[in-house]
């Protein structure tokens, strides 16, 4: 299997100029064979982006690109679950461009709506064994994308269970974690407003507000009813040992920096023209934040394991059996 | 419809005889390992517990709920499975499960067994409850803390299966099971281990008269000489955002929606869900005996009764009622 890069939905709100502007750039110049589009955080944004949609999924398919949609990651109010239902409508409702060709199921209920079609599950559906995947898979999941707090024992066993099942396993490779979501926006919160009059704030932090300790350690990243990392997940170092245990999708999950330089870099490690360890020293630092790569090595996810990056707590130490948990 | 049904928490059986004794309509506890949410150290029931449980309970007809609410690690389903077999060995009313691989387990092994969705499923809309239900035969979900009492309305109008609400206890500003926040800090999270901002990360350290309290490699908050010190949960956590030092995620605070009996009761909420398992017994007697007395008093159409030992139970003193209103977003 030709390994495969995907470059995630944007998580954050961008002016719908620079979103569109940004996939102009990737269409023409990014070597990913994915793009999965849709404003899965927050559907007070939704409108401004639904404008640029079917011109952004002509520009990606006449480039080449396979294009995907992403159903939210939260879906509890009636208008939610009835974009939630166009969107993954069989009928090939208005909501979906023609040029797409999946819905990436972000929540139960769209995966509701997909059964007996061919879809794929996305990085918010709790999938953490093998029993799980054969269910999704028997129900029309063809790709599924696995949540980033799992370990590489986990990977590895879900990635040969997919090559058993046909299911095509990723794993997100670059950018902050997605680590919650929330109905409060806090966003909002931050700025002393409700999440009803948020004057749209999260568009005044392009990849997100940084959240700090009270001693002013980096920690945290919000995006509205999201919470990331502030550590900026990065398994470069690790792609081969992702390849070897039969992971085919490599996720790049998005910044406002140059992410055409981020899928060279990880195109050229899977081609085998460049090291990983490199490419990850190369990226260190390319947003604001420290490479963390700790979820998959079992310990804390801002933790980096490995390699002479950085260390989000600046404590280097090597895993002790505590740290590595009570499963292990 | 009948009154609400009170569905209590134990991890311990001292607490279970607490619970059923101060007027629980079901109570809900886990196994002792990693299958539960609430994997804390010296809490939980041996499966002896469990069946000594299961006869004190139903000689008063109470029910027993286990929740296997964890998601089962990969290549390591065992664990899990033997605690859904156990559970329908040891004639519980009901298992609470949230992993799909482990309902369909469950509902293909032990069909006349009673399913429950745990809140760690995080099914929060119409389609996903329904999903559940046909696939499964889910009969009672319980929902997330993101919704608001009209949405649970519209929801119940939708669905075919009864629901569930938390009314009382630790509040998760998060949607439940779709939080790797305790992950990130820690490298042990509910979903795989079943804890959250566990205690063997946590330290107290003295500053000056302040008070830091770490989770991981990270401080939660610093308390004054002059502010109680609380537990460093990740969420609770007071942390520094535009320059300014702030409860962000959520303030020290419980839920208590009380107050909200006629709306939810006008929901359709079948069963109301008092949070705590790591409480004592006799937290856990003096909150069921307040929501038993205020429930009776609802349904006999009576003022519901202000109870001062609730008052006192809350995180802080302070409480909230969350998500249920609209304004907490």
């Amino acid at each position: 299997m030709t390994p495969s890069l995907t470059l995630g939905p944007v998580l954050f709100n961008w002016p719908v100029d620079r979103w569109r502007d940004f996939y102009a750039r990737i269409a023409d110049e990014a070597p990913v064979d994915t793009v999965i589009l849709g404003e899965i955080v927050c559907f007070k944004r939704a409108p401004f982006f639904a404008t640029a949609m079917d011109a952004v999924v002509d520009r990606l398919t006449a480039a080449g690109k396979t294009v995907w949609l992403a159903s939210p990651i939260l879906v509890g109010s009636e208008r939610e679950l009835a974009a939630m239902r166009d969107l993954t409508a069989a009928d090939g409702d208005d909501a979906v461009p023609t040029g797409a060709t999946l819905i990436e199921a972000n929540d139960m209920g769209a995966l509701a709506r997909l059964a007996g079609r061919p879809h794929a599950v996305g990085p918010m559906i709790n999938l953490y064994n093998e029993a799980t995947l054969a269910w999704l898979a028997g129900r029309g999941a063809v790709s599924v994308s696995l949540p980033a707090e799992l370990p590489a024992a986990s990977v590895a066993t879900l990635a040969k269970a997919g090559c058993d099942l046909g299911v095509a396993v990723e794993v997100q490779v670059w950018g902050r974690a997605p680590l919650a979501i929330s109905a409060r926006c806090y966003h909002a919160r931050a700025h002393g407003l409700h999440k009803d009059g948020c004057q749209y704030v999260c568009g005044n932090d392009p990849d997100g507000l940084p959240v700090a300790t009270m001693d002013g350690q980096p920690f945290l990243t919000v995006n509205g009813t999201q919470t990331l990392s502030h550590g900026c997940l990065c398994l470069a170092a690790e792609l081969e040992a992702l390849a070897a245990m039969g992971v085919g999708r490599f996720r790049l999950s998005p910044h406002a920096v140059d992410m055409v330089r981020v899928a060279e870099a990880f195109r050229a490690v899977l081609d085998g023209r460049r090291e990983g360890r490199a490419v990850a020293a190369e990226l260190d630092g390319l947003i604001d934040a420290p490479l963390v790569n700790g979820f998959f090595h079992d310990t804390a996810g801002a933790r980096h394991v490995g390699g002479a990056a950085r260390f989000q707590s600046g404590k280097e130490k090597p895993l002790s059996q505590k740290d590595k948990g009570s499963m292990s | 419809m009948d009154g609400f049904e009170l569905i209590c928490p134990a991890g311990t059986p001292a607490a279970l005889r607490a619970a059923v004794d101060a007027g629980a309509d079901a109570v809900y506890l886990g196994f002792r390992d990693e299958t539960n949410a609430r994997n804390f150290p010296g809490l939980n029931f041996t499966r002896e517990d469990v069946a000594e449980a299961v006869a004190y309970a139903h000689a008063r007809k109470v029910e027993v709920f286990v929740a296997i609410n964890t998601y089962p690690q990969a290549g390591g389903l065992g664990p899990w499975r033997r605690a859904v077999d156990d559970a329908a060995r040891l004639k519980v009313d009901a298992v609470i499960l949230a992993d799909l691989g482990l309902l369909d387990y469950a509902a293909g092994r032990h069909p006349d067994l009673r399913l429950h969705l745990s809140v760690q499923a995080s099914a929060a809309n119409a389609d996903a409850i329904q999903l559940y239900r046909e696939a499964f035969g889910v009969r009672r979900v319980v929902l997330p803390r993101v919704l608001t009492v009209p949405e649970i309305a519209r929801l119940n109008a939708q669905v075919d299966v009864e629901t569930e609400v938390f009314v009382f206890g630790g509040l998760c500003p998060m949607a439940e099971g779709r939080c790797s926040l305790s992950s990130y800090a820690t490298g042990l999270s509910p979903n795989k281990q079943g804890v959250c901002s566990p205690a063997s990360h946590v330290r107290y350290e003295p500053r000056g008269a302040a008070l830091a309290s770490t989770l991981g490699d990270f401080t939660i908050n610093v308390f004054g000489a002059d502010e109680p010190a609380g537990y460093p949960t990740l969420c609770k956590g007071r942390f520094v955002a535009r320059d300014t030092p702030a409860y962000l995620f959520e303030e020290p605070t419980s839920l208590n929606a009380m107050d909200l009996l006629p709306d939810l009761k006008a929901a359709g909420v079948r069963a109301l869900k008092i949070e705590g398992r790591q409480r004592g017994k006799a937290y856990i007697g003096a909150v069921v005996r307040a929501y038993r007395e205020a429930l009776d008093a609802f349904a006999a159409g009576r003022p519901v009764p202000r109870s001062a030992d609730l008052q006192a139970m809350v995180e802080g003193g302070a409480q909230t009622t969350g998500a249920y209103k609209r304004a907490w977003r």
